[in-house]
């Protein structure tokens, strides 16, 4: 026998024989599928994002089917899929639509520059080089790391600065992870408003860096009757759960950073 | 080299030609699950198995196939096969008998089938001219030498975790730091046993 053929059919025989054999071991140790973690797997986009808290769509559907999770956490599937798998398990809920906003006012006319930015125009990027163009070490870059990540079209980016439309914003969270300087947080529909800056400097440094920055002052905190807005780090955060948007901090507010959603 | 005691060839596997501090094989693995200490264990010790699973196939299957028909060329590509053929059982039985450890591995197990840390030991055994026992405990070693590696490494990651990193070498510039660091340390064995 030629020594070609003999090769040849050495290895297609090898070949055969490990797939019998897989072929066997795979009946024999099948594993019997749940059929409704299928059918709510199916229901779900399938776009594998992360924003349930599971490790993707078949993570979200084993836990929805065997460890009793709540059926509304897929928030770019919206209602509907929530509808779809609540009655694939009997169970109802409604997802509570996130929007993604950016912590960050400070768009080029506001923010001083420290530096101009030749390298590659990624927000990851220029934030390794000494934290990029502004003198403002927390804001936003405006390369649009962010605008890339995004699946729906959601974020534009505007003289410098990262802006969010929450009507196209299917709450993915794929933009928080994209941004190096962490800015983009998710938010329920039951947050009032938010604090455009992230800036934890002190209040002197914040003022050189940033027209728009938090300076925590503390007068927002003094305004609210609620309780509802503090300055942590230099910053202020509004209160999640005692917020009732009034409106009075911002008004209060000298930098004019706080945003008060309608 | 064909003497050479099974204890001797255990430590070799182990500590002097560990296969990934000393011979730097199975890199992807090595950086890829050694975040967590419980999926690095479990990823060496399927990695073990598969090891000491194909050295057990292919010695054989080179010995009394492949050479007495003059195809010992065929080597790399038979033992590709083979390996291959073996993780994907190893996948199978996890499946099915502990699913917990399967889900931990995610991507990585399937990615065994291209380890090349599992192909090396497989043709070093072959070309150290080992006996088939030796083999198996050569692959029992280095499959050993892989755990260690892991577990060690997964232990320095985790402090890396809490240590104040330079911005610019955060993820994996650090990592790959730390991992040259560990190698170095295991440079110490070399000359062990005239390894």
């Amino acid at each position: 026998m030629s020594p070609i053929l003999l090769a040849v059919l050495l290895l297609a025989g090898l070949g055969l024989f490990a797939g019998l054999i897989l072929a066997i071991a795979s009946v024999l140790m099948a594993v019997p599928v749940d059929e409704r973690v299928e059918a709510v797997r199916e229901a779900l986009p399938g776009a594998n994002c992360g924003a349930c808290g599971y490790s993707g769509c078949a993570g979200y559907a084993n836990a929805m089917v065997n460890e009793d999770a709540p059926v509304g956490l897929c928030s770019p599937g919206g209602n509907e899929v929530a509808e779809a798998t609540g009655k694939l398990l009997g169970k109802s809920g409604n997802v509570v639509r996130q929007t993604a906003v950016v912590r960050c006012g400070g768009c080029e006319e506001f923010t001083a520059r420290k530096l101009d930015y030749h390298g590659i125009p990624s927000c990851r990027a220029a934030t390794q080089f000494f934290g990029g163009n502004w003198l403002c070490n927390y804001g936003c870059l405006g390369y649009g790391d962010c605008a890339v990540a995004c699946e729906y079209g959601a974020i534009t980016i505007k003289d410098g600065l990262a802006h969010i439309d929450s009507t196209l914003c299917r709450g993915c969270t794929k933009c928080t992870a994209a941004c190096p300087k962490k800015l983009i947080v998710m938010n329920d529909g039951n947050v009032r408003g938010v604090v455009r800056c992230s800036n934890r400097d002190k209040g002197a440094q914040t003022r050189k860096a940033c027209k728009v920055g938090c300076i925590g002052c503390g007068k927002c905190q003094r305004t609210c009757e609620h309780d509802a807005i503090h300055v942590v780090n230099n910053v202020a955060v509004i209160d999640e759960e005692k917020c009732i948007g009034c409106g009075k901090c911002a008004e209060a507010c000298p930098v004019k950073c706080i945003d008060i959603f309608n | 080299m064909n003497n050479t005691s099974v204890f001797a060839i255990l430590i070799g596997g182990l500590l002097v030609n560990n296969f990934v501090l000393s011979q730097f094989l199975g890199i992807c693995p090595f950086l890829g699950v050694s975040k967590k200490l419980n999926s690095a264990v479990g990823m060496s010790l399927a990695v073990i198995c598969v090891m000491v699973m194909s050295t057990a196939v292919t010695y054989p299957l080179y010995m009394h196939v492949l050479v007495p028909n003059d195809l010992a060329y065929l080597q790399t590509i038979v033992f590709i096969l083979i390996i291959a053929a073996l993780v994907q059982l190893v996948e199978i039985i996890l499946r099915r008998f502990i699913p917990p450890l399967y889900n931990a591995l995610g991507i990585y197990l399937p990615l065994i089938t291209t380890n090349c840390a599992v192909l090396g030991v497989t043709i070093l055994n072959i070309d150290s001219g080992y006996t088939f026992g030796q083999s198996l405990v050569n692959a029992v070693g280095a499959g050993l030498g892989f755990l260690l590696a892991m577990v060690m490494f997964a232990g320095v990651r985790e402090r890396l975790e809490s240590a104040e990193i330079p911005e610019s070498l955060k993820g994996l510039p650090i990592t790959l730091v730390a991992a040259s660091i560990v190698s170095v340390s295991f440079l110490g064995f070399q000359g062990l046993f005239g390894l």
